[in-house]
């Protein structure tokens, strides 16, 4: 056999298992969630819509900071309505699910995420007339749900519920202004318990979120244990006018981090920033 | 076929055998020291990486960290019977960290006490499950809940321990590098073991404040101590000049990320440029820098 022949053939033999393992990325997808989530749709996968921008390997698997950049204007006639976001291979893959309207101005959404093992990350943008159009980003990261709740869990717990917004770019009247909303919340998995030691924490976590200028809502969304500590979003709003921007969160507690039969309602928290650009 | 089932045994068991007696150094009379290295935990050192040891009295023994793993705590319990015939009495774990605290369960037996920061019982409780995956995984080190041993007495603010003629005067900080830091001072020889409170040459790692890991600085430096042992690095006999390189690096995350925070920038663009004209400094700096970066500006956008 030729050199070169062998070299080829170490090549096919190096490179199977990760052929092998390129292809099942899409397994969970394909034989779960699409039909947990959107049973007898079509979905259209493009990056035209919106795009996924993550690291490729996260430095902390418990707080992988994860952009979605749309790339279509929120107008009264076409905006983006819903976009689901999943991890995958993660114990419960359901991130959160966000609603945006034509005041919101863009879509666009940054948070912090927990992905527990190497997956993709995959966005599901709900057009308002009905279009289903998909991207997704492959994320190295191991044991993000599981890891240690924070830091300095005393003083997470301390100033749980606490918010606040910032708009460090300013705003602009009729034009989509970012605004960051930093929530303290330690949004425990309950995937850190230790039955030996019997130090059992039930999920807790926010679960809802909503968020409007002058009334008008602008992000909409369901959350759950994969938002990370801290949870911490940055979105765009139009202000038309001078306002009230307001955010009204609530937490739950839950039995299982992996079911949702058993939970009990929580707190609710809310906090206002007055606007006067 | 016996035979070779016999030599197969014979291969499998060549990896369990028998742990070696652990090299150790006398920093200071009765305190021995075993160095760690400068490298990541993984599958090829088995997490045994710390600097981890044990102080000798009149009437028995403490042990200060107990490794990386349970061999190494094996391997630490023989050199603690070659150099002394006294008893264990007290195993003291100075933090939570998997390369602290895996060799606890070789010290397991009657009249061995156990202690900890009051909080490191549950540090231990939340993070034993992920620690014992990540142990497979990433140490090749096989972990039960067993060998996560949370401690008998639980240091609220001070504690002396008593090992006959010698007092070792043990301090709960808040937290700093973790949230459950344990200092031992050995006032007969003025060595305080101060672990990882004190990285040398290694990156040092933030998992507990930022801010109070310099609080706790500034008070430990006020004092003076003829030989300070941290958990990775050299033995100190110049304190508290050698820490000055942590202070430095510390106190410059604090300022370039609180600078970050109110110019309104976000974590990711900190992760990118906060703290690099340290890199040529230390050891493991692309493993840990971002990582400290992420976790510090997680601290401080709370400030206000």
């Amino acid at each position: 056999m030729k050199i070169e022949t062998i070299k080829s053939w170490i090549l096919v033999l190096l490179l199977a298992p990760a052929l092998a393992l390129a292809a099942n990325d899409d397994a969970d997808w394909t034989n779960k969630l699409k039909d947990q989530y959107f049973a007898g749709k079509s979905i259209e996968e493009s990056s035209d819509v919106i795009e996924i921008d993550a690291p490729y390997r996260a430095e902390d698997p418990a707080l992988v900071p994860i952009k979605i950049v749309s790339k279509v204007p929120q107008t009264r006639d076409s905006y983006i309505k819903k976009i689901l976001v999943l991890v995958d291979k993660n114990p419960f893959p359901f991130v959160g699910e966000f609603e945006f309207t034509p005041e919101s101005g863009k879509a666009d959404l940054a948070m912090r995420i927990r992905v527990n093992t190497y997956s993709n990350i995959r966005a599901i943008a709900e057009m308002n007339d009905g279009r289903l159009i998909m991207t997704k980003k492959f994320v190295k990261a191991s044991g993000g749900c599981s890891a240690p709740i924070g830091a300095d869990l005393d003083a997470a717990m301390q100033r749980l519920g606490k918010m606040k917004f910032r708009l460090d770019d300013g705003a602009k009247i009729g034009e989509p202004t970012q605004a960051q909303l930093l929530i303290s919340h330690p949004n425990i998995t309950g995937m850190q318990m230790d039955q030996v030691t019997r130090f059992v924490k039930k999920s807790h976590f926010i679960k809802e979120m909503r968020i409007s200028f002058n009334d008008k809502p602008i992000l909409t969304a369901k959350t759950d244990i994969a938002i990370s500590a801290d949870p911490n979003f940055r979105f765009y709003f139009v202000p038309d006018k001078a306002g009230v921007l307001k955010a009204e969160v609530a937490d739950t507690s839950c039995e299982s981090p992996t079911s949702r039969d058993a939970c009990t309602a929580g707190n609710s928290f809310s906090e206002t920033y007055t606007l006067n650009p | 076929m016996r035979l070779l089932f016999a030599l197969i045994l014979s291969l499998a068991s060549g990896s369990m055998s028998a742990a070696p007696v652990l090299s150790v150094t006398e920093v200071a009379p009765g305190v021995y020291v075993h160095l760690g290295v400068h490298e990541l935990p993984d599958t090829k050192n088995h997490g045994a990486i710390a600097n981890i040891g044990f102080i000798v009295g009149e009437r028995c023994v403490a042990v200060i960290d107990t490794g990386g793993n349970p061999r190494q705590g094996k391997s630490l319990k023989l050199a603690i019977e070659h150099t002394t015939s006294k008893p264990v009495c007290y195993v003291i774990n100075t933090h939570v960290h998997p390369d602290h605290i895996y060799g606890n369960k070789a010290f397991k037996a009657p009249g061995v006490q156990f202690v900890g920061h009051q909080k490191l019982a549950r540090a231990m409780a939340t993070r034993g499950l992920y620690y014992i995956d990540k142990a497979a995984d990433q140490l090749d080190v096989k972990l039960t809940a067993d060998d996560i041993i949370p401690p008998d007495i639980a240091v609220k603010d001070h504690l002396d321990l008593d090992l006959g003629g010698r007092t070792l005067k043990l301090t709960a900080h808040r937290a700093a590098h973790t949230d459950n830091d344990l200092t031992v001072y050995d006032e007969r020889t003025d060595t305080l073991w101060i672990s990882d409170l004190l990285f040398i040459e290694h990156l040092p790692v933030i998992d507990g404040s930022l801010k109070g890991w310099l609080a706790e600085l500034k008070t430990l430096e006020s004092h003076a101590y003829k030989t300070v042992i941290p958990g990775h690095g050299p033995i100190v006999t110049d304190w508290p000049k050698s820490m000055q390189p942590e202070k430095a690096y510390l106190e410059m995350l604090l300022t370039e990320i609180r600078d970050m925070i109110k110019q309104g920038k976000y974590m990711e663009e900190a992760v990118e440029t906060v703290g690099y004209s340290a890199r040529g400094q230390w050891r493991l700096f692309d493993e840990f820098h971002r990582k400290n970066v992420t976790t510090a500006f997680a601290e401080l956008e709370w400030e206000n």
